[in-house]
């Protein structure tokens, strides 16, 4: 228990993601079994002791502990495990700390009424820091910033295997994960994941920098601006993965209760636009049905979702990854006959001869929901991540407006101690500033010095860790796309901001207006 | 019966002394200052006489130019008006002291800032009976436990040695801290030159010339980013996370402070390596001294009083809250 709280701590107080990786990985190989897969099990949430219930650790530390001075403790701390960690009186008992799969064992096995005691015994055996992990993993969640996904990469860095391919076993072992151990380890078998529905990781695309590319070698189709989506069936399960690996089926059930057919698909999730069966809506009106745990009835009719298909990665148990795109694609239309239309179609190849054409095509998009061009090479296998010459993705030329720079805050990691976040405004016709956007990239270093600056010598009132600047800034700023929104005052959000130029020599009054943004609303 | 020490009057902006026309600590300038130690918060300038220990007078010279001062050595007596005042350490900082006041046969001590742990840069707190306790309450939760400094300093150390193409940033206040924790790393052997920010060359001169031991210790200044990498670096904690800190190559930034007892102080503070390091009494430091001293009645100067006064009352001890404007005790 020690060398996990002794990780949770380190976890806590490290940001960079190389360093979370090393911690987690020199952990995982000193620890012995079964300790360290429970360990894992934890970091990426697989871990669930529902027994402790956050009353229990009130009521039990209010025996040991003054109840009012508890309860401003409590109110200074802010957190109920650390506080509870911090105040109980030092060991009690003389017997060594419990090993991490003892606390898990004690915690699996017990009930709500036991909960009291068992949790008195094992806070007995622990100095604080101990403590906090008990608590931390007996009440759930340990928000020690570290993902799914980064457990699984650093469990894959130390024993020097493919993350993806521990992404592809993942459900196929449950925790305290000894199979994936030995595997790692060397002494045993790679863990079969045939029978569940586990995750692939995506193949994605390259910018398309130069058109130094020879277009009889691929297919060009629309790139679309919604949420890039994977559906498994196998063995009667369905899962809906983002593109990060977060199952995301509980949030659009209707497309999950309509993909019956065994088989991998890779697609754009969207939604119909306003109406019934038109077009596909903005990105914006997608954002609705995200991260909700819950959809209502409400929900599912007025956003309602479906998906355009890219790809085939698994037809039934054939794995046709290794096969070229155009065989792919020949597959995909045949399976497709087998779906649902209302809630899957295939995205449409486009004519490409020459990139003139192309051009004047991906100029000519103003379709809500078409973020620009992908280019396929024909005979790509498809594999995960960005392999170069095989993927392309072309972008619409982002749109511009010069904005006047309101408030500003100090950025994090590299960029801590720099105002590096920027609150950016146009004019109403009444002649006010009204805030449009807020962006934190797109400038040079030598431009963010240059920022850093402008805020720390124009600052005209502070709140918190905000400051107000002086409006007399025009950043041009580049964006995706704007849509009505309740964010901002102004009535509008923009997709992806990021400042293009810094036009000191433009007065802030000849800024743009909030009348000419409206127009560029989709 | 009638209240006890009514020769003294707590004001939002000090304690105060009619008949000795004489303030405790006071958050503006007077006539005539009796300064229990150096921090900001308890010593200003402008005063137009301060009576203090030898060492804290020298410490406000350092920051506010020559003081119109009186020295006073520790154990020593004086006679103010009517009230007989004597200065005993307080084990804070460098020339801290206890202000023990005495009128009438009653006995009054002012603790200012105190800690009962040892500390190599200044005399050990000592103990006074008295009729009134004026305490402060800093870390007064019983979340807040110091634990023992060596093992923070190893700590620290291990971190160093396990890294040595990065610096360590040492997050210290100026005046106290910073030449506690550099006279505790050479407690501990480290005896490489320690590297330490502009502002707090003046202090650590000072406290050398008052006797304080600190080994080598050069500006930070003018130095190559690759030439500190294994070096320990000492900046006040406001240089933490400012354009100064850039200049460390990727350094490991820690932060010796008692607040860091607390994680999500830590983490907000952006610090890497927390290190519970304080010149304040921790709750059992608090709560022992009371009941070592056994005083009639405790009137709490700063911090968290509530917590302190409930503590008194539950034990029968009659305290109160002074609450004095001006005290800061973020940095410590």
């Amino acid at each position: 228990m020690q060398a996990f709280a002794q990780l949770l701590d380190s976890l806590i107080y490290t940001r960079s993601r190389n360093a979370k990786l090393a911690l987690i990985g020199a952990y995982l190989k000193a620890a012995p079994d079964p300790d360290r897969g429970w360990a894992l099990a934890a970091l990426t949430g697989d871990l669930s002791l529902r027994a402790v219930q956050p009353g229990i650790i009130r009521a039990l530390v209010s025996q040991r502990v003054d109840p009012v001075l508890f309860g401003l403790s409590y109110d200074y701390v802010g957190d109920l495990a650390e506080t509870a960690a911090l105040i109980w009186p030092g060991a009690q008992i003389a017997a060594p700390p419990p090993r991490l799969s003892e606390v898990v064992d004690e915690l699996q096995r017990i009930t709500r009424t036991q909960a009291p005691a068992v949790m008195t015994r094992l806070l007995d055996r622990l100095d604080a820091d101990g403590r906090f992990a008990l608590l931390k993993l007996a009440t759930g969640g340990l928000r020690v910033g570290v993902s799914a996904r980064l457990a699984k990469t650093a469990f894959a860095q130390a024993f020097a295997l493919d993350p993806d391919d521990v992404e592809e076993v993942w459900h196929g072992v449950s925790p305290p994960y000894t199979a994936l151990f030995a595997w790692g380890e060397g002494r045993g078998e790679r863990p079969s994941s045939d029978d569940a529905p586990v995750f692939r990781p995506f193949m994605l695309a390259h910018p398309l920098d130069d058109r130094d590319v020879d277009l009889s070698d691929y297919a060009a189709e629309w790139k679309w601006d919604g949420i890039r989506v994977q559906l498994v069936h196998v063995g009667g399960e369905t899962r809906l993965y983002s593109r990060a690996g977060d199952d995301i089926t509980q949030s659009f059930p209707e497309v999950a209760e309509s993909y019956r057919t065994p088989g991998v698909l890779d697609g754009e999730l969207l939604v119909r636009g306003d109406v019934q069966g038109g077009a596909a809506a903005s990105f914006n009106a997608l954002q609705q049905r995200l991260g909700r745990k819950t959809v209502s009835q409400a929900m599912l009719r007025d956003f309602r979702a479906f998906v355009r298909l890219y790809d085939i990665l698994f037809d039934g148990p054939e794995d046709l990854r290794p096969q070229p795109w155009t065989q792919r694609r020949a597959r995909l239309e045949t399976f497709m006959s087998r779906l649902d239309s209302a809630r899957f179609d295939i995205s449409p190849l486009v004519d490409a001869p020459d990139f003139a054409a192309l051009e004047t095509l991906r100029l000519g998009a103003r379709e809500a929901a078409i973020e620009g061009l992908m280019l396929k090479r024909r005979n790509s296998p498809y594999v995960s991540g960005r392999r170069v010459g095989l993927w392309y993705k072309w972008k619409r030329d982002p749109l511009v407006a010069d904005c006047v720079m309101m408030y500003a805050q100090r950025g994090h990691g590299k960029r801590s101690s720099y105002y590096s976040d920027y609150t950016f405004g146009c004019w109403t016709e009444e002649g006010e500033l009204l805030p449009v956007g807020k962006a934190y990239s797109g400038f040079t270093d030598e431009e963010l010095m240059m920022l850093d600056r402008f805020v720390r010598s124009h600052t005209v009132a502070r709140f918190g860790p905000v400051r107000e600047v002086e409006k007399t800034l025009v950043l041009e700023v580049a964006f995706d796309s704007i849509h009505a929104s309740k964010r901002h005052k102004s009535g509008l959000a923009m997709r992806f901001p990021r400042i293009s130029r810094i036009r000191i020599d433009k007065p802030a009054a000849e800024a743009d207006r909030i009348v000419t943004l409206r127009g560029l609303a989709v | 019966m009638a209240p006890r020490a009514s020769w003294i009057e707590a004001h939002p902006t000090g304690i105060y002394l009619p008949t000795a026309d004489a303030w405790i600590d006071p958050a503006v300038p007077v006539d005539r200052a009796i300064i229990t130690h150096g921090h900001a918060d308890h010593a200003r300038g402008g005063h137009r006489a301060v009576l203090a220990t030898r060492e804290t007078l020298a410490i406000m010279d350092c920051r506010y130019g020559p003081q119109p001062g009186q020295a006073i050595g520790y154990g020593e007596t004086i006679r103010l008006g009517d009230v007989d005042l004597r200065l005993v350490p307080a084990g804070h900082v460098l020339g801290s002291a206890q202000a023990v006041l005495e009128r009438g046969g009653e006995r009054v001590v002012v603790s200012g800032d105190y800690k009962r742990r040892p500390d190599p840069t200044c005399a050990p707190f000592e103990p006074v009976s008295c009729d009134v306790f004026v305490t402060e309450a800093t870390f007064a939760l019983p979340v807040f436990r110091h634990p023992p400094i060596g093992g923070e300093i190893d700590r620290l150390l291990a971190v160093r040695e396990a890294q040595p193409e990065r610096a360590v940033l040492i997050g210290a206040y100026a005046l106290g801290k910073a030449q506690r924790v550099i006279a505790e790393l050479r407690r501990h052997g480290y005896d490489a030159p320690i590297f330490i920010h502009g502002a707090m060359q003046r202090l650590c001169d000072l406290y050398r010339e008052l006797g304080v031991d600190l080994g080598e210790l050069r500006p930070v200044a003018d130095l190559k980013p690759a030439e500190l990498a294994g070096r320990i670096v000492l900046a006040p904690p406001s240089a933490l996370n400012d354009r100064w800190s850039r200049r460390l190559p990727d350094p490991v930034t820690a932060m010796a402070s008692g607040w860091m007892r607390v994680r999500q102080r830590a983490r907000q503070r952006g610090v890497e390596m927390p290190l519970v390091i304080s010149d304040h009494a921790d709750w059992d430091e608090l709560t022992g001294t009371i009941s070592e001293i056994a005083p009639g009645e405790v009137w709490v100067t700063h911090g968290r009083e509530d917590a302190l006064v409930h503590w008194c009352r539950q034990r029968q001890i009659p305290a109160r809250e002074l609450a004095l404007v001006g005290r800061e005790d973020e940095d410590d």
